[in-house]
């Protein structure tokens, strides 16, 4: 309480002494409503200061711009305030736990953006001659060595641009493969726990996609899979650990089977987090990953992107790999960006983006890779699936897990715990809001009933981990007690409460547009 | 290790509440086959100071765009970052966020997303436009696969003029789908024949102004051609910043208009991360690719913004998506809006006249240059110059009197030995008359030599 005896904790009083006036502004305090930049502006202000080209005769042959482009003007302090002001509207990793289950939400080590804006990397052309580059070619070769030597696999690809496109970039050299060796096939095995992007890229490649059930163990059904390999499979695409958290312990059995029907072994490497320095993909019989650069090697996810995806292969499929390759010959880098009429050694695919991959990526990752070191990156996988285990461990009385035994790096619920309430896994999520947490993963994997998955990653501290469970305990506990107002249309304390997605998407606004005047009614 | 916030003692208790002995017992589900029992061959951790002393001797390594005269381009553009776009990106809550799953928590990465949109509409002159894509050449692909699904033909045409890494990025990309795609050869003058390779099976015609060697196109004989015959036109860029001296691509009738927007807000950083933008028209908004953000109210009736339509995306609609992307380029979409905010509607033309007039200032030096012909009537901010002897020879040689003199066309279309004497030279506000007479120097003996 404070001194004015109103509740300071967070809770419905709170929400309703918020609700009892209204500000003139529409300010809540340090809440600030902000306008839209298109409603800021004046004309004849600007924020930069350039100089005045003059008169010239231009060579633009009569294709310049005439109309008007609607930008506002605004001075650099208008900018800087917009800009600051919304981004207090965002919840952060560097705010708090952000437990969003297969998304490895870690601290991102600013040393890495230090490093990133070194001009020697951020400001160096990708069509510079080879020769004035050697630093930045180095750069995406260590990062391609420690790829290598932390999963076992021979051949790499530097340049997809995130986690579906490395997809891409695998499944197409799984393609490339196969049809060199005039072997068509139609489709592609995926387990129901995938994420989306894997049957999307499947299908992207021209494959059909045909989903494997999860056992009872939340593994892959290996009976199944058995049963549904044949000729007519190209690859199987797992998650490994899955999406439930779990490892698949069949793996080589999964892989083995996969290669004795002609396919090959495609993994999602989204949640090489658990395991990365304790266990090399390349031995568990995997043939092509991609490794999420922006998870497990923690480049900042920047609000949606951007990432980086680069995609080990075993030796059969190394020579596929998309172009631009980086080859080092005695400290000689040279980067070979198109395909040599007759080599026989390359059979690239071809080219998946403009220049050579996320360079701005690379560099973070290799900073963040030489600060851990070979015996760091283990310790990240132990601390990683030790925290989850913890959050299981502590909730488990309350909130049963949806399989048993230990889990790797995050723990996946179902909503049984709600059963008899009238709490939604959604309502109870969104509930988590107003106790200052980001919600985990929800209704996601498609496996289990109302799916809570949380990940909590190794750079939260045990006090952090305490905190969290306090949370959501005392929320099952609201739940189960009848407490329940505080769910239905949870969030109350953010700055915006829910949002009306249904009419999002039944009338969807993508722009703003200046409001219509008299005249242009007309 | 200072990312590491558990104790041995944490550890060791943690443990102990999990009611297991050992960390290892947590990896019980690994087959014992495949538990490594020691650490991989690779060095151990370090501090900051050592590892930036060894990051920084890489950098060093590099000869950076600042430490000599400059004049390469050809899909990434060198131009001035104003300060403010760096210090207002690095804000954690923009830099440390994830995808705005959450709305009610996500307001000001959605309402940038919002405001980005509505200026890449604006800049391209088209109705919508994406979250972002990962660049210029994905978003061309993303383009044509959605050319495709709005026209159901499968065909595709492709300018000889559309620069050869986005060709080669949608030819990939098309790799496994029926359908035949038809490239031009490159012509230098700019001049081909598009409208005549449109038949009745044709889904779209993709066509890049400024083109690969800096010439300006009509795009509007173009556009009624593709509308007469059922075909889509789509439009690319590798310059956004063109788009504030030129009449924009839907403007001229594109039905798509994609691009490469690195030159506001992003540096060059070796070509990545960069930025692709896409528009198009309101009708075919449920047929875009990618993330789109949309306007809505809250439970209390305020407005407030959401990702929207996702009923497009991979994860609902799995391998039924209009395309597979997920994390895009969020970051580099929001450097772009706040360089776009702070340059406004004077600041955008202004910088794209002093880009222009730039390029102007340079051809009139190199035309004089023995042995070098300027080849462009119309242009930009990069042109095309035909020199005596072979291109990457005299980049090479001009690399080695520390001039950093354009791109030879022969980097990126190495099978044409008709484009062998060719160079690309761009030239942007950061070019100063000094580093253009350096130029014409370094040109002038590199082609006597």
């Amino acid at each position: 309480m404070n001194r004015q005896g109103r509740p300071t904790a967070p809770g419905l009083q709170a929400q309703g002494a918020n609700e009892s006036f209204n500000t003139h502004t529409g300010h809540r305090g340090l809440e600030h409503e902000e306008p839209v930049i298109f409603e800021q502006g004046a004309e004849g202000r600007c924020g930069v200061d350039l100089p005045d080209p003059g008169a010239f005769e231009d060579c633009l042959g009569g294709l310049n711009r005439h109309n008007e482009i609607g930008l506002p003007g605004l001075s650099e302090p208008q900018v800087i305030r917009h800009f600051v002001r919304l981004s207090r509207k965002n919840y952060a990793i560097d705010l708090g736990i952000y437990p969003l289950g297969s998304c490895t939400m870690k601290h991102n080590p600013r040393l890495n953006e230090v490093i990133a804006r070194l001009p020697g990397f951020a400001n160096v052309h990708p069509l510079q001659p080879v020769s004035t580059v050697q630093g930045a070619l180095e750069v995406i070769d260590m990062v391609a060595h420690w790829l290598r030597a932390l999963t076992g696999m021979p051949g790499i690809a530097m340049s997809p641009k995130a986690g579906a496109h490395g997809e891409l970039c695998g499944l197409m050299a799984i393609r490339a493969a196969l049809e060199d060796r005039g072997d068509a096939r139609q489709k592609v095995l995926v387990p129901e726990s995938a994420h989306g992007t894997n049957p999307a890229t499947a299908a992207l490649c021209g494959y059909r996609v045909e989903a494997i059930p999860a056992n009872v163990r939340g593994r892959v059904d290996l009976g199944i899979l058995r049963e549904r390999l044949d000729e007519t499979v190209a690859a199987v695409m797992v998650t490994n650990p899955n999406t439930c958290g779990l490892f698949e312990d069949e793996v080589i059995e999964i892989a083995e089977a996969t290669h004795a029907a002609g396919a090959f072994f495609y993994c999602d490497g989204a949640n090489f987090n658990a395991i990365v320095g304790r266990v090399r993909p390349g031995d568990l019989g995997v043939d092509a990953m991609h490794i999420n650069l922006h998870k497990t090697f923690s480049t900042p996810h920047g609000g949606g992107g951007p990432g980086a995806g680069p995609v080990v292969f075993a030796k059969e499929l190394a020579p596929y790999a998309a172009l631009p390759h980086v080859n080092a010959v005695d400290g000689d880098y040279t980067l070979i960006e198109h395909q040599a009429p007759a080599a026989e050694e390359s059979k690239s695919f071809g080219r998946l983006t403009a220049f050579h991959g996320q360079m701005g990526m690379f560099v973070r990752t290799l900073t963040y890779m030489l600060s851990h070191g070979a015996d760091g990156l283990c310790k990240v996988a132990e601390d990683a699936v030790l925290g989850a285990n913890y959050l299981l461990a502590r909730l488990k009385d309350v909130m049963p897990p949806s399989f048993d035994g230990p889990c790797m790096h995050e723990a996946l619920f179902d909503d049984r715990f709600l059963i008899g309430t009238d709490v939604t896994t959604l309502d109870f999520s969104k509930a988590l809001i107003d106790e200052g947490f980001h919600p985990m993963t929800m209704y996601f994997p498609l496996v289990v009933h109302g799916a809570l998955l949380i990940e909590p990653t190794e750079t939260e501290s045990r006090d952090s981990l305490d905190e969290f469970v306090v949370a959501l305990r005392g929320l099952v506990a609201d739940a189960q007690s009848g407490n329940t107002a505080r769910f239905a249309g949870a969030p109350y304390l953010s700055p915006r409460r829910r949002l009306d997605e249904t009419a999002a998407a039944r009338a969807p606004v993508l722009r703003w547009s200046p409001p219509a005047t008299p005249e242009a009614a007309e | 290790m200072r990312y590491l916030p558990l104790t041995d003692g944490d550890r060791t208790s943690m443990l102990a509440e999990i009611g297991v002995d050992s960390i290892d017992d947590l990896y019980a589900d690994v087959p014992p086959s495949v538990r490594l029992d020691g650490l991989i061959d690779l060095p151990l951790h370090q501090g900051e100071l050592e590892v930036e002393r060894a990051m920084k001797q890489l950098a060093a390594k590099n000869l950076e765009a600042g430490a000599a005269p400059f004049f390469v381009g050809a899909g990434a553009y060198r131009h001035h970052i104003p300060a403010a776009v760096d210090h207002l990106i690095q804000r954690s809550e923009f830099l440390t966020a994830y995808t705005p799953y959450q709305p009610e928590i996500s307001q000001g990465t959605l309402q940038c997303l919002f405001e980005y949109q509505t200026q890449v509409a604006l800049l391209t002159g088209t109705e919508v436009a994406n979250a972002s894509m990962y660049d210029g050449s994905t978003a061309c692909a993303e383009a044509v696969l959605m050319a495709r699904r709005v026209t159901r033909r499968k065909n595709v045409v492709v300018s000889g003029g559309l620069h050869p890494h986005y060709r080669e990025v949608t030819k990939t990309t098309l790799r496994f789908t029926e359908g035949k795609l038809t490239p031009c050869p490159p012509a230098p003058d700019g001049v081909e024949d598009l409208a005549g390779l449109i038949d009745g099976e044709t889904a779209c015609v993709v066509v890049q102004t400024p083109d690969l060697f800096g010439n300006i196109r009509d795009l509007q004989p173009l556009a009624a051609a593709a509308q007469a015959a059922g075909a889509l036109l789509i439009a690319v860029f590798t310059e956004a910043m063109s788009l504030g001296a030129l009449m924009p691509p839907g403007e001229m009738g594109a039905d798509i208009v994609v691009g490469e927007g690195q030159s506001f807000g992003n540096g060059l950083n070796f070509g990545g991360p960069n930025l692709g933008l896409f528009a198009t028209r309101q009708l075919y908004q449920r047929q875009m690719p990618g993330r789109l953000c949309g306007e809505t109210v809250d439970a209390d009736g305020r407005r407030g913004y959401v990702l929207t339509l996702s009923t497009r995306e991979q994860h609902i609609r799995r391998e039924k998506a209009t395309s597979n992307i997920c994390t895009n380029a969020g970051l580099c979409a929001l450097a772009f809006c706040i360089h776009m905010a702070l340059l406004g509607e004077d600041g955008l033309k202004r910088i794209a006249q002093l880009n222009h007039k730039a390029a102007i200032d340079l051809a009139g030096k190199l035309q004089p240059v023995p042995g070098v012909e300027v080849l462009n009537k119309t242009y930009f901010n990069e042109f095309t110059i035909r020199v005596d002897g072979r291109a990457d020879r005299i980049v090479e040689s001009m690399a080695g009197q520390g001039v950093l003199g354009g791109v030879p066309l022969s980097r990126l279309c190495p099978d044409r030995e008709e484009l062998a004497d060719l160079i690309l030279v761009a030239a942007t506000e950061c070019t100063t008359d000094l580093e253009m007479d350096q130029l014409a120097a370094a040109l002038g003996k590199a082609v006597a030599s």
